[in-house]
């Protein structure tokens, strides 16, 4: 990929940038982390527990303070299919452009995607054992379908870490995304034939009486979380780039160390020029 | 309030996770900065054969 | 409609020629069917081996058998072109990518419907299932039999040429096959009387899931193979 190669960095240290964060992202940085202590002091104290009464029994019922979880669960939901949206977008980009921007955006999509992901499956277990009384359901569509995505994409990651010409292997990767993103219709459909009732019916946002500072805690953990993943993808997408021009220069360097050790003379035969054939080479290290 | 050991356990694993992910991600890119000459660290300026 | 042709009885060359490979060397015959009907056995000692279980879940049993199965049939078919430089001859050939993958996808499917038929054979000695329906049970059979040679061949050529090809095939085909594993399993219930099911609307989401995952086979094997 490098045509010539060019001599290592002469950069004094701490002259450049040593980190992948800038300004712009610290300041991002910052806003997140207060945004996040303000959702959590809603999400805990300002806002009330779901009790409801049952109209003839006079029960009380609902999630009561589980539902606080919820400010937290959806967001991250939302935010993995954002993640996953945009990893198939630069794996179609990547395909049909392949520049390396697609590639190292799809990658870094698809890792922070990732982490959401489990969190919503861990989130969401956690929420459902004190309101549907069981730690996994089979039959949940939505459930269903964030395992199996969870899954596709901890192999496209696996598929990754593989070594083999980079080239080939992101054009693979892309294949594998964009197939995890098709296939999730068929999978949500298949579930949902699989059990007509899902529990993600009972006790669901549509239950809920979202209204006022419910919402508006929901709202502010959407952007909150949104503003998480914006500072991920940003920071993974520069160690991304990072990990590649790594790659290059160590290739160049090593092809200049390697130039370095032989004399002319050697090069000429190697490349099988006349006059040097049968030459020996002067002493090498 | 109800239920307090879940919420603490999922939203404590929540921003247990994506705080170390986060620091994870930081160093490595500290780590690999020092590897790579300061023309070619950024998308924006990269000057390098394929660009952007 | 000659471009049609052309492929199709490109397809059909190198469909032969995987199944003439197979028939001399008979690594389905010899090594994937017993370990099909073995994994079936074992099914048996883990479930404690009473008929009434095993007839409740034969059509799961079953299908995961396949699945195992077909894992190692297509790790076997991406695994024939990989040794002497025959990948690269292939590439040379001038044969199109669509119709390397339909022959190569067609010749799994072949082995895979024989594998179908002697477990359905291990079904019935085995585990003492009778077959309600066996119009229903060989449509579905071929259907998803389809399904799976399709994501199983375009995974084995995008998982080959890495070092760790065998341990990676799984965890990329099994995840998105998961819709085809509820559906051949739901309609095989309808099959085998084990559960009231509509075996043949099952049947038909399985039809879409086949002709999806051709379609889309066909597609990215040309991408994948172009390096």
């Amino acid at each position: 990929m490098a045509t010539e190669p060019t001599s290592p960095d002469t950069t004094p240290p701490g002259a450049g940038r040593d980190t992948t964060g800038s300004r712009g992202s610290r300041l991002l940085g910052v806003v997140t982390l207060v945004g996040l202590a303000v959702l959590v002091v809603l999400a805990f104290v300002v806002t009330d527990p779901d009790v409801r009464i049952h109209p003839t029994s006079g029960e009380e019922f609902g999630q009561f303070d589980a539902v606080r979880m919820l400010y937290v669960h959806v967001p991250l939901a939302v935010m993995t299919y954002l993640a996953y949206g945009l990893c198939a977008v630069a794996s179609a980009g990547v395909l049909i452009r392949r520049t390396p921007w697609w590639d190292v955006t799809a990658h870094a999509a698809a890792e922070v995607g990732t982490v959401f992901c489990g969190l919503v499956l861990v989130t969401g277990s956690i929420w459902g054992r004190p309101v549907w009384n069981t730690w996994w359901e089979w039959g949940d569509v939505r459930l269903m379908s964030t395992l199996i995505l969870f899954l596709m994409f901890a192999g496209y990651l696996a598929l990754r870490r593989t070594t083999g010409d980079p080239r080939a292997s992101s054009r693979r990767a892309a294949v594998v995304a964009l197939i995890a993103v098709l296939d999730i219709p068929l999978v949500n459909r298949s579930v949902e034939w699989w059990e007509n009732r899902t529990l993600h019916q009972q006790s669901t946002l549509g239950d809920l009486k979202i209204e006022d500072l419910t919402l508006f805690t929901l709202m502010l953990g959407f952007l909150v979380l949104g503003m998480v993943l914006a500072w991920l993808l940003l920071h993974r997408f520069r160690v991304g780039w990072l990990e590649r021009a790594a790659l290059e220069h160590s290739v160049a360097a090593a092809i200049i160390e390697r130039r370095a050790e032989t004399p002319t003379s050697e090069v000429h035969r190697a490349v099988g020029e006349a006059g040097d054939a049968g030459t020996a080479a002067g002493d090498r290290s | 309030m109800t239920h307090v050991g879940y919420l603490i356990a999922g939203w404590g694993i929540t921003l247990a996770t994506l705080g170390t992910y986060a620091l994870r991600v930081v160093r490595r890119g500290r780590n690999l900065s020092t590897r790579v000459p300061d023309a070619h660290r950024r998308w924006l300026e990269d000057q390098g054969p394929e660009g952007a | 409609m000659n471009v049609l042709r052309t492929v199709l009885s490109e397809a059909r060359l190198v469909a032969a020629r995987d199944l003439r490979i197979e028939a001399r060397s008979r690594v389905v015959v010899d090594q994937i069917l017993p370990f099909a009907v073995l994994v079936l056995v074992l099914f048996g000692f883990a479930l404690d081996a009473d008929h009434r279980t095993l007839r409740t879940f034969a059509p799961g049993l079953f299908w995961v058998a396949v699945l195992l199965s077909a894992l190692l049939a297509v790790q076997r078919s991406a695994s024939v072109d990989a040794a002497d430089g025959t990948g690269i001859a292939l590439r040379m050939s001038g044969l199109s990518p669509v119709a390397r993958y339909l022959g190569r996808t067609t010749a799994v499917l072949v082995q895979l419907l024989v594998l179908e038929a002697v477990l359905v054979g291990g079904l019935v000695v085995l585990y003492g299932v009778d077959v309600d329906d066996w119009f229903l049970l060989v449509v579905a059979g071929v259907v998803a039999g389809v399904a799976v040679a399709a994501t199983g061949t375009l995974y084995g050529a995008l998982a080959s040429g890495l070092g760790a090809r065998e341990t990676l095939l799984p965890i990329l085909v099994l995840p998105v096959l998961a819709p085809v594993l509820i559906g051949a399993t739901r309609a095989f219930d309808d099959a085998l009387g084990a559960a009231a099911v509509d075996g043949w609307a099952w049947t038909g989401l399985l039809t879409v899931a086949a002709l999806i995952l051709t379609m889309v086979g066909a597609s990215a094997h040309g991408v994948l193979v172009e390096d």
